[in-house]
C-alpha cells in the first residue's frame, strides 16, 4: 500500500516520458528530425509551416540568459549578507520577505512586467526601439527577479554550511571579514553556490506564463532583446490554448518542442543534483 | 576552483597584519557590505514596486461585484465568479488527492524503505527529479492522458485537479518527508520497547507528531497549486469564457490564474484593471494560506 503510493511518482515520470515520446514520434513521420532540430523558421500552426526549432530555443536561452544575468549577482550578494553579515534578527525579518517573493504566482510577474516594466522602466530609457507591449528585455528581466529567492536561499544554505572554525582561522591570521567572505566561504561553498545558478537555470527555461504574457509571440531568430520573441514554453502554452484537434501535426509538435523542453531540464537538473552531492560529502 | 582546495585557502599570498585593518581595508569592507544589502534591497524593492502596481491598477474595481459577475467580454460586467468557484472546486480535490498519497509515500520512504534496494533509491532520486521538472511538462501529461486519450476527461475540475495533483505531489512529499525525519528515533525506539508494532509506531507515534510539519508543508504546496496557471492553460484552454459554476468534479472549469491571463491578454485597458483586482484577490488568498502555515508552524511545531 503504502509502496504503491511512493510508486506514483514513478509512474508519473513515465507517464510524462511515455506522452512525449508518443506524440515526438508522430511528429517526426511528418518533419525530419534534421530539420526540426537545424531549421531557422518556425511558424508551425500556418498552413504549409515550418519546423525549425532554432528560434523559440535561441529565445528561451535569451530570457533565461537575461534572467540569470540579473539574478545571479543579487542572489549571491543577499545570500552573502545573509550568511555572513546579517544579525539574528534581520535574518529573521529579510528570509520571509523572500519567501514571500518566491511565492508570487508567475502569471502576476507576467503582469507586471507588461504593465510596469516595459511602461514605466524600459520605455523611457530605450524609447523608440523597444517592442511594446511585448519584448524579450522585459521578460528576461522578470525571470530574473523571478529566480532571486532561488539563487539567494540555496546559496545561502551553502554558505551558512560552511564550518565556524574556517572563518575564526582566517580571521585570526589577520583576515578582513571582506576576505573571509570572498576568499574562504564562498570557494568553500562553491559547488552549492554554482548548484543553486543551475537549479535557477532550469527554473528560467521552464519559466512559462512570463514569457508568454510578456514576450510575445512571434517566433523569431534574433539578437536584439528589445523584440518580441517566442520561447519554447511560450510556444506549448499558445499551441495548446488554440485547442489543436487530437493527432494533427499542430498538436504534435508540441510534444516535440515538451520533449525538447524537459530533456534540457532534466540534464541541467541532473548536473546540479551531481554537484550538491559533491558539496555534501565534504562537510558530513 | 573545487571545494576540495577551497578547505585549504590559499593565505600565503594575503598580506601578514596583525591587529586592526588598515583604513583602506575598512573602506573596501564597508563598500562590500553595502553591495550586498543593495542586493537583498532590490528584491525587496521589486516586490513593494509589484504590489504598488497592481493595487495602483486595480483598485477601481476592487469590490464585491468583481466577486459577483461571471467572467465576460464586456469589460464593465466583467468579474471572477466562476473563475473563484472554480480555484475552490480544483484546490480541495487536489487536497484531498494528494495529502493521502503524499503522506503515505513519505511514511514509506522514511519508516519501511531499506535503502539499500536499488528500487527505493530510484523512487527517492525521481522524485528529486519531479520537483525541478517544469510546471507545462506535466500539463502536456495531463493533456495527453486526462483531458484526452484514455481518460478523456476534457477541461473539467478532475482533470485539472489531477495535473496540478502530480505536480505538487513531489513538494508533498519532501516537506512530509522532514517532518517525519524530524520526529527523534527514540520515540519509535521506545514505542517498539514498549511492546507496538511497527504498524501502530507508525499511527501512535509517528504521523500524530507529524501533523504541524505535514499541515505547513500541505499548506504551501496546495497555494503553489492555487498559482499555477500553464499546466491548467494546456488541459483546458484559456480563450474562451466560461460563465457558469462547477456543479462536480466532472463540470467544466477555469481557475483564478486563466482568467487573469485571459484578462491581461486582451487589448482593451479597461481589463487591466480587471485583472489586476482578479490579482489582488488571488494575492490575498495566497497570503491567508501562507499566514495559516507559518502560525501552525510556530503554534505546534515541538523542539524535540
Amino acid at each position: 500500500m503504502l509502496f504503491a503510493a511512493a510508486f506514483v511518482s514513478v509512474l508519473t515520470t513515465v507517464g510524462i516520458v511515455l506522452s512525449l515520446l508518443d506524440g515526438t514520434r508522430a511528429f517526426l513521420t511528418e518533419v525530419p528530425l534534421v530539420d526540426f532540430l537545424t531549421g531557422t523558421e518556425w511558424t508551425p500552426l500556418f498552413a504549409n509551416g515550418e519546423y525549425g526549432v532554432l528560434p523559440i530555443v535561441s529565445a528561451t536561452f535569451m530570457i533565461t540568459g537575461i534572467g540569470i544575468v540579473v539574478a545571479i549577482p543579487l542572489g549571491l550578494g543577499a545570500a552573502l549578507y545573509l550568511s555572513e553579515y546579517a544579525s539574528p534578527l534581520s535574518r529573521r525579518i529579510w528570509k520571509p520577505v523572500l519567501e514571500v517573493l518566491a511565492g508570487i504566482p508567475s502569471v502576476v510577474f507576467g503582469f507586471f512586467a507588461i504593465s510596469f516594466v516595459t511602461p514605466n522602466v524600459l520605455a523611457p530609457l530605450l524609447g523608440e526601439g523597444l517592442a511594446r507591449p511585448s519584448n524579450a528585455l522585459a521578460a528576461g528581466l522578470v525571470v530574473g527577479v523571478l529566480i532571486i529567492p532561488i539563487v539567494a536561499s540555496l546559496s545561502e544554505d551553502a554558505l551558512s554550511a560552511v564550518p565556524q572554525t574556517m572563518r575564526d582561522g582566517a580571521l585570526a591570521l589577520g583576515s578582513t571579514r571582506t576576505k573571509v567572505a570572498r576568499k574562504v566561504v564562498l570557494p568553500a561553498a562553491l559547488s552549492g553556490v554554482m548548484a543553486s545558478f543551475v537549479l535557477a537555470l532550469s527554473r528560467g527555461i521552464g519559466e512559462t506564463m512570463v514569457a508568454v504574457i510578456a514576450a510575445g509571440s512571434i517566433a523569431q531568430l534574433s539578437a536584439d532583446p528589445r523584440e518580441p520573441m517566442q520561447t519554447m514554453t511560450a510556444f506549448i502554452a499558445q499551441a495548446a490554448a488554440g485547442d489543436q484537434p487530437t493527432g494533427s501535426l499542430g498538436y504534435n509538435t508540441l510534444f516535440a518542442v515538451g520533449l525538447l523542453l524537459f530533456l534540457i531540464t532534466l540534464f541541467i537538473n541532473v548536473i546540479s543534483i551531481r554537484l550538491v552531492r559533491r558539496f555534501r560529502e565534504v562537510y558530513e | 576552483m573545487t571545494a576540495q582546495t577551497g578547505l585549504q585557502p590559499d593565505l600565503s599570498r594575503a598580506p601578514r597584519r596583525l591587529g586592526r585593518a588598515s583604513g583602506n581595508e575598512r573602506v573596501t569592507g564597508r563598500v562590500f557590505q553595502l553591495t550586498l544589502v543593495a542586493c537583498l534591497a532590490f528584491g525587496v524593492l521589486v516586490l513593494a514596486l509589484l504590489i504598488y502596481d497592481v493595487i495602483n491598477d486595480g483598485a477601481s474595481r476592487f469590490n464585491l461585484d468583481l466577486l459577483r459577475n461571471m467572467p465576460s467580454g464586456r469589460p464593465l460586467q466583467a468579474g471572477i465568479q466562476s473563475a473563484m468557484m472554480g480555484t475552490i472546486w480544483v484546490i480541495v480535490t487536489v487536497a484531498v488527492i494528494t495529502m493521502p498519497l503524499g503522506i503515505a509515500a513519505a511514511v514509506y520512504l522514511e519508516e519501511y524503505a531499506d535503502k539499500r534496494r536499488w528500487y527505493n533509491r530510484a523512487i527517492e532520486l525521481n522524485i528529486q527529479n519531479l520537483a525541478a521538472v517544469p510546471s507545462v511538462v506535466y500539463g502536456i501529461l495531463g493533456l495527453a492522458y486526462f483531458a484526452r486519450g484514455p481518460l478523456d476527461l476534457g477541461g473539467s475540475v478532475l482533470t485539472i485537479a489531477l495535473t496540478l495533483s502530480l505536480l505538487v505531489l513531489p513538494i508533498v512529499i519532501i516537506s512530509c518527508r522532514e517532518a517525519i525525519r524530524a520526529i527523534p528515533t527514540s520515540i519509535r525506539e521506545g514505542s517498539l520497547a514498549l511492546g507496538a508494532t511497527r504498524l501502530q509506531t507508525v499511527r501512535r507515534q509517528i504521523l500524530p507528531n507529524a501533523i504541524p510539519g505535514t499541515a505547513t508543508g500541505s499548506i504551501l504546496a496546495l497555494s503553489r497549486a492555487i498559482g499555477e496557471a500553464a499546466p491548467v492553460l494546456l488541459v483546458a484552454g484559456g480563450l474562451v469564457f466560461i460563465t457558469f459554476n462547477p456543479e462536480g468534479v466532472l463540470s467544466q472549469a477555469t481557475v483564478l490564474p486563466i482568467q487573469i491571463f485571459n484578462y491581461v491578454g486582451r487589448p482593451q485597458d479597461e481589463f487591466r484593471a480587471v485583472a489586476a483586482a482578479a490579482i489582488m484577490v488571488l494575492l490575498i488568498i495566497l497570503l491567508v494560506m501562507n499566514s495559516a502555515a507559518i502560525l501552525i508552524r510556530n503554534r505546534y511545531q515541538r523542539k524535540w
